[in-house]
């Protein structure tokens, strides 16, 4: 359905619109990262990547 | 005159008490919301909703968090909003879990998205609260990668292409941890001093990383 489609284009537009404020307040005054603040953000988000493409593998077999 | 270190240590006291009393809250709101978005999500698998009325709970619940909580945050209406926000996306669930539970392991798919998610908020906010790491550092990356995330959210729209769903369903799975860690430790370290919005965005990366995780866990499990 066309009108669908659109109508969730129309959606995202307006969460894009939504999110700007946001994004352009954080990117202007986040803190800067200090030593081993990124390997510390690393860390879990690797073991998310892991669970998570166990989780589809459990599921496939 | 008052020693100076007892003044600093009783500030730093209600500092920590203040935060304790933000997340308690914030947690207590977040299950009770979970239940109830998940009441209302059951309720619209039952009665089939169609996916126009699903796309008219994301407008409205977007027009909730947009022009409503904003004024209402700071009063108990605010709680009453939020619950008006998580039932409406909830119960917008409904033709997502439905086509689901039509596929041959929709059920299972669904059961293991749900404790999925589940892992991964008690896994990465029990990160965030043992490390006790400020991760305010990551809100202009964060930011700026749901906007990357929406940008192409929006070409797929029209395109078509399921790996390109693929990409971006792994990309929000990431991103919306990432907010978890983000808000988790806005809270532990004062940057959120209301539990009505610390709610609101936790329960949006939990929803989000549910939709995501059943997206790429049915398609694994239906070839």
């Amino acid at each position: 359905m066309d009108w669908m489609k659109f109508a969730y284009a129309v959606l995202v537009v307006a969460l894009l619109i939504f999110i700007f404020p946001a994004a352009k307040y954080w990117l202007k005054n986040s803190p800067k990262a200090e030593r081993g603040d990124w390997q510390a953000f690393l860390l879990p988000i690797g073991l998310v990547v892991l669970f998570v493409i166990g989780l589809m593998w459990i599921v496939s077999q | 005159m008052s020693d100076p270190r007892l003044q600093m240590s009783s500030v730093s006291q209600a500092s920590v008490l203040a935060t304790n009393k933000v997340l308690r809250n914030t947690y207590a709101l977040l299950s009770a919301t979970l239940i109830f978005s998940a009441l209302m999500a059951a309720l619209s698998t039952v009665l089939h909703v169609g996916h126009g009325t699903s796309l008219i709970c994301s407008f409205a619940a977007l027009a909730l968090i947009w022009f409503v909580l904003p004024r209402t945050a700071e009063s108990a209406a605010g709680i009453a909003v939020v619950f008006a926000f998580t039932g409406l996306l909830g119960f917008g669930l409904g033709p997502v879990l439905n086509f689901y539970l039509n596929m041959a392991h929709g059920a299972q798919a669904i059961a293991t998205s749900l404790g999925g998610t589940a892992v991964v908020f008690i896994g990465l906010s029990g990160y965030a609260l043992a490390t006790q790491r400020d991760f305010s550092f990551l809100g202009g990356f964060l930011f700026s990668g749901l906007m990357v995330v929406l940008l192409a959210a929006l070409a797929g729209i029209f395109l078509n292409m399921p790996g390109l769903w693929l990409a971006i369903n792994a990309a929000v799975i990431l991103i919306f941890s990432g907010f978890i860690l983000f808000d988790t430790s806005r809270i532990i370290n004062g940057g959120v001093t209301n539990y009505v919005i610390a709610t609101t965005s936790i329960y949006l990366s939990i929803y989000n990383i549910f939709i995501s995780l059943l997206h790429l866990v049915g398609f694994a499990g239906n070839d």
